[in-house]
């Protein structure tokens, strides 16, 4: 450009700061933004969680297991080994890929109210996981192939639906379509609970319908590890390229995009990882919606800055949730119930705060 | 141009055609009437034209084939003495943006990380924009007169003010052509007039721009060229003074349509139907 003034740079606002202006704050609330940025923050805070949660549990009693007693106690090691890691590894996995596949997919529909449950792409998975394991057996692959092509098959159904429904703004068609696919996957799910064995093939089945990271060991975590590390990987190192497709096609393209190419890779990886994680930890709901919303409220809108927030903060939610779900009563409390308790809660206080915005 | 690489062909210089089209036809599907047929003009470098006509005349629908986003059925462009089809996708956004009609922006951006999406076409796959990026999207701001707003979101903006950003968003892409989608159809006058005099400006600083609109006013008052489009074809094509008459307005809007001249400007009166004297009050 020729016909820049010179004088602009002094004028220069750094961008990050620039966002950080846009929403009034003010130097304390600044200081937390870049706190929100740090890359060692972002990496730190999933982790400190973790290491603490190795020791959270109810053995030997309720609520808290001191460290000496892992150091001495030969059935504590065994627990913490066999049990505990491969839960909290999954727990991780599954926070940071359910809020990545929700900020995806809503910056690829446009649209700041969906997330895999709402897009049948969760209750999908859950189906085809549940099919798979009365068809062909509960080899974890095989249940991964089957959840993920379900779910593929649910995200196609609600968008074409969604394409069809003559009334409404694009957010609401998208959303009924989405509630109308989740719907006959869960009662498809329902039905095959009756043509379930009992004994052998009921409880699997059943679990799906609430989420729970119970029956994870060390297999179910190598199963999904590959597909959710790579997924997240991908969905990571190209995220800025979201605002792209955010915008109108045309103008995406015009700026270059391969429109239908790129929306469709990274359409396919959301799903692949949200697959991954459902067919090991049944439908958890909530997390890929309210995570990316917050994750925006903290650190605005391009998906350069609140992408790896939503993913750190996802899998931190979900091994705190993780922890309320094995402590809290001497049972279990399905995972989903309590991230969908928590999550309609936090999300309600979102909707009405007078800072909410989602236009159409 | 102070960044980036630079252009693959040799850009042309004023006087040189920038943009030749001929015998261009569209349509949108089999069967229905053709969107553009037998669309044939040349657009020289450093001018300004105005794609001019009722609405429906195929005016955004040509604006897309030249940017490659619509496939033509028939006909040839060529962009700087290269055929478009040999153009890379990421080729052309270096050398033509769009700024579109609307845009609906479903997320809260500051108008700085809205501006900065103007530099995908010299980021990578796995690129973050730097501080290079970021200076020339400030410059882009400054380049239109808003450089004051880069810190502001972009649903605080007023019409004018997001029409400017998106212009400077398509001055992020450093194009040699600037491609403008009916600029000043939802704006008041002084924002039409703030928008057309960026225009007159980028053009004075070697930009090609070509927009599209209905309005009459605006044309005449920024274009050199003018291209009168009715039902996907051109009526007429060439320099203002030729084109800009009441019988050509009229035979492009199919309505009476009225061209005085007067100290050197022209005033467009388009009254038909509406005509009653003025009623003096005692």
């Amino acid at each position: 450009m020729n016909t820049q003034s010179e004088s602009s740079q002094a004028r220069a606002v750094p961008l990050q700061a620039g966002a950080a202006q846009a929403s009034g704050g003010t130097t304390g609330a600044v200081g937390l933004k870049r706190l929100w940025r740090s890359p060692a923050f972002l990496i730190l805070l999933p982790l400190l969680v973790f290491a603490l949660s190795v020791f959270v549990g109810r053995y030997p009693r309720p609520f808290f297991m001191p460290p000496a007693v892992l150091a001495e106690d030969a059935l504590a090691q065994r627990l913490v080994l066999n049990l505990r890691l491969p839960r909290l590894l999954s727990a991780l996995l599954l926070g940071a890929s359910l809020a990545a596949a929700g900020g995806v997919m809503q910056m690829l529909f446009r649209n700041p109210l969906v997330e895999p449950g709402f897009l049948g792409v969760s209750q999908g998975a859950g189906f085809g996981a549940a099919l798979t394991i009365l068809l062909v057996g509960t080899s974890p692959l095989w249940v991964e192939l089957g959840a993920a092509a379900f779910a593929m098959l649910g995200l196609l159904l609600s968008y074409g639906i969604a394409r069809r429904i003559r009334f409404g703004g694009w957010i609401l068609r998208l959303v009924l379509a989405g509630i109308a696919v989740s719907a006959i996957f869960s009662s498809g799910l329902g039905i095959l609970k009756y043509l379930a064995d009992p004994i052998s093939q009921l409880p699997e089945i059943v679990f799906w319908l609430l989420g729970g990271l119970y029956s994870v060991t060390w297999r179910e975590l190598l199963a999904i590890l590959p597909a959710t590390v790579l997924g997240l990987a991908v969905l990571l190192f190209t995220r800025w390229r979201l605002n792209l497709l955010a915008l109108g096609d045309e103008t995406a393209a015009s700026l270059g995009v391969s429109v239908r190419r790129e929306r469709a890779l990274l359409l396919t990886v959301s799903v692949v990882i949200t697959a991954a994680v459902v067919s090991v930890a049944g439908m958890v709901g909530w997390i890929g919606l309210i995570i990316p919303h917050i994750s925006r409220r903290l650190v605005g809108s391009d998906a350069a800055e609140f992408l790896p927030l939503s993913v750190s903060l996802g899998a931190t939610f979900a091994i705190l949730c993780d922890d309320l779900a094995r402590v809290v009563t001497a049972g279990e409390i399905p995972l989903g119930v309590v991230t969908s308790l928590i999550g309609a809660a936090v999300f309600l206080g979102l909707m009405v705060s007078p800072r909410f915005k989602a236009r159409r | 141009m102070s960044t980036s690489a630079l252009p693959v062909a040799a850009s042309p210089m004023p006087g040189e055609a920038m943009l030749r089209v001929e015998g261009l036809g569209f349509r949108y599907e089999a069967g229905r009437p053709a969107a553009l047929e037998g669309v044939s003009f040349e657009i020289m470098a450093g001018t300004i034209t105005a794609i001019l006509g009722p609405n429906g005349a195929g005016k955004t629908t040509l604006l897309h084939v030249l940017l490659g986003l619509r496939k033509a059925a028939s006909g040839q462009i060529w962009l700087a003495g290269r055929s478009l089809g040999s153009y890379t996708r990421r080729e052309l956004s270096q050398w033509m943006g769009l700024v579109p009609q609307s845009e609906y922006l479903p997320f809260d951006y500051s108008v700085l990380e809205y501006v900065v999406l103007g530099r995908a076409p010299y980021l990578g796959l796995l690129d973050l924009p730097g501080e290079e990026d970021a200076r020339v999207a400030r410059e882009a701001l400054a380049t239109v007169g808003v450089d004051g707003l880069a810190a502001r979101p972009i649903p605080e903006l007023s019409g004018g003010e997001l029409q400017l950003v998106l212009i400077a968003r398509a001055l992020a892409q450093q194009p040699r052509v600037l491609l403008l989608d009916e600029p000043s159809s939802h704006l008041d006058l002084s924002n039409r007039n703030a928008t057309l005099r960026v225009m007159k400006q980028l053009r004075r600083a070697g930009t090609t721009i070509l927009f599209s609109t209905h309005d009459p006013d605006a044309a005449a008052l920024a274009a050199d060229n003018l291209v009168l489009m009715k039902q996907g074809r051109i009526l007429h094509a060439g320099p203002v003074a030729e084109t800009f008459t009441s019988e050509k307005l009229s035979e492009t809007y199919g309505m009476r349509i009225e061209v005085l001249r007067s100290d050197g400007m022209y005033l467009v009166r388009a009254a038909d139907g509406l005509q009653e004297p003025i009623q003096s009050s005692v």
